[in-house]
């Protein structure tokens, strides 16, 4: 019998069970639980599954919820604030502990949030009604996005009901990146290659030497993306690099399930891939797996340039960013916009310099949050505009206007075109 | 008879079928205003010409990206069917749990106008005679649906934790 994968081993775990087979739907008990603004819609989901029961609603297990604020902050209407204090009550009377408010000593995007606190472990089963929960497999989780009616099912029983053990697919990558070439561009080419339902129902597992020395902001981008193949989770094993940063950077002092696949699992399919022969990517509108080298559209004219989201906010995305625009001026009839993904992440760039590197050249810093990623507030794209955005999604519409587009690239692109005005390679 | 309402291609995103713009909206009951809302079949849903059970006929990966169960609950608002040839995971997960139907059938052919039978196994278009197999759900999602959707099974098991059922 073939060893197991990494997901398998976790299911296994979460079950209580010696071993899962692919493909056998299996309940896992959940370790965290995370949902942003949509817990509104999960409270009232929630309420409907006691309602005629005659008991107390009572979430299962409040020190494994957590909130976050991310998604419209601070509140862009009525209605979205209305809903935030909603969400407000509901943690007082829960005694939810992880909740982090429109607060800048503790406040940013989910996804970062999760990460910088330790919340986010190896082996845990984490879901959140975001699809982008995927990001969490970086630190050795098996982490996948759900709707807020199945969280409502989490909140009561503390269980996901129907995980079918998906396969894997084995991404290896070695060779060293080239210079001005980041995750992004990886991952960018990696769902290129698989497209955007090649890993539909299915996990990519990272390996390979590139991927060991990454640090864990790299793996964040690579996992984060991975749900943009349609993938169920991207997970990256625990190495000495989760270590580090769980103890270093997040301050987790309990031990650690650093749970690894066996050598001999059996996977649906490997993907091997050459770092060094790889240059900046760029997905092009209006689906992400539309990607080119950035020599392709090179020259495309930009109107935003945005650098931030849970794919790349973080202090090394911002630092690659100010490096290249310090000292000089973005070009006119260019707009570029900067969302940190965390407050954490603010007050490092705020000392580090970073923000002035970037206001002095003309850059304006939104507060921590999803910002224009999803089109709500803030940063919306007139009729006919291209934005280059360093986030992940470029659907129609995704910014906020459907006649608008969309491209994606790494902060290293982005920032070399900002100053440009036109799609540049930042290798030139 | 059912007719095709709607065909649309591949990997249709939650950002097409309900934009992130709407999202501060999460009742079922007032998401299905904003189905579709960038496009033209948004007036003819409103404006109440798309009978109930009306066929939305789809390619690959249809409900890709966001895990916005608005996206769900706009189209079950219009008791639509949702025929693809496939589903991204998070939105089949959200329309089981909904209540919406959706239907697996890699080899429907259909345009817009044809009318089409729903069977346990088959789907019928009977505009053009052919029938084309309907890949089941699994099981587990099966049991959600027959519960009538995860609120109530989710009571269900509630109920049986506290030994009320
Ligand atoms: S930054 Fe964008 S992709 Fe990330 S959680 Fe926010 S809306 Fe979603």
């Amino acid at each position: 019998m073939a060893g197991m994968t990494i997901v398998q081993k976790i299911l296994a775990r979460a079950t209580g069970r010696p071993s899962v087979e692919v493909g056998e739907v299996v309940e896992p008990t959940v370790d965290l639980a995370m949902s942003h603004e949509n817990a509104a819609l999960v409270i009232n989901q929630f309420l409907d599954v006691f309602k005629g029961t005659g008991l107390e609603p009572k979430v299962w297990d409040p020190s494994r919820i957590a909130i976050i604020f991310d998604h419209r902050v601070p509140a862009e209407s009525s209605k979205t604030a209305t809903n935030q204090k909603k969400v407000r009550e509901f943690v007082g009377q829960h005694g939810i502990q992880r909740f982090h408010d429109i607060r800048g000593d503790e406040g940013g995007i989910c996804h970062q949030v999760l990460v910088e606190y330790g919340y986010s472990r190896p082996g845990m089963v984490i879901v959140g009604t975001d699809s982008h929960t995927t990001t969490h497999g970086a630190m050795g989780a098996l982490a996948f996005g759900i709707g807020a009616t199945e969280m409502a099912g989490v909140w009561s029983l503390g269980s996901v009901f129907n995980v079918e053990v998906p396969a894997t697919i084995k991404v290896v990558v070695n060779g060293t990146l080239p210079a001005g070439v980041l995750a992004k561009d990886l991952v960018l080419f990696i769902v290129g290659k698989l497209t955007a339902e090649g890993a539909n129902f299915k996990v990519i597992e990272f390996h390979g030497d590139t991927i060991r020395r990454m640090p864990v902001s790299g793996r964040l981008v690579l996992c984060n993306m991975s749900v943009e193949a349609g993938a169920t989770s991207g997970i990256v094993p625990c190495d000495e690099e989760t270590l580090r940063y769980l103890r270093d950077e997040a301050g987790v002092r309990d031990p650690i399930d650093a749970v690894a696949p066996d050598a001999d699992a059996a996977y649906d399919r490997v993907l091997e891939i050459d770092a060094s022969s790889l240059a900046p990517q760029v997905a092009c509108p209006h689906t992400v797996d539309n990607v080119k080298p950035v020599g392709d559209v090179a020259g495309t004219v930009v109107h935003q340039v945005v650098i931030g989201s849970c794919t790349n906010g973080r202090l090394d995305d911002l630092e690659v960013a100010a490096s290249i625009v310090k000292g000089r001026k973005l070009a006119r009839g260019v707009r570029m916009i900067v969302f940190p993904a965390s407050w954490r992440i603010y007050q490092a760039a705020l000392k580090r310099g970073v923000l002035t590197d970037l206001v002095e050249a003309g850059a304006v810093i939104m507060n921590p949050g999803c910002g224009c990623c999803l089109g709500i507030h803030q940063g919306a794209l007139g009729d006919g505009e291209v934005a280059l955005s360093t986030t992940n999604r470029n659907f129609k519409g995704r910014m906020g206007n459907p006649k608008s587009e969309v491209y994606l690239c790494s902060p290293a692109v982005a920032a070399a075109s900002a100053l440009t005005g036109v799609i540049t390679d930042p290798r030139s | 008879m059912p007719q095709v309402v709607l065909k649309v291609g591949d990997d249709i995103s939650t950002d097409q079928i309900y934009p992130g713009r709407f999202m501060a909206t999460v009742l079922p009951s007032e998401t299905p205003q904003f189905a579709f809302a960038d496009f033209e079949f948004n007036e003819r849903l409103k404006s109440g010409q798309v009978p109930h059970g009306s066929i939305i006929v789809a390619n690959n990966n249809f409900g890709c990206g966001s895990s916005r169960e608005q996206a769900a609950s706009c189209l079950k608002g219009y008791e639509l069917t949702i025929i693809a040839k496939g589903f991204a995971r998070i939105f089949l997960q959200n329309s089981c749990n909904l209540g919406l139907r959706t239907i697996i059938c890699p080899t429907l052919e259909a345009s817009e106008g044809d009318e089409v039978e729903v069977g346990a196994t088959e789907v019928v278009n009977k505009t053009t005679g052919k029938s084309s197999p309907i890949t089941p759900l699994p099981k587990a999602r099966q049991a959600i649906i027959d519960a009538g959707g995860l609120i109530a099974y989710t009571r269900q098991r509630v109920l049986q934790k506290h030994g009320r059922a």
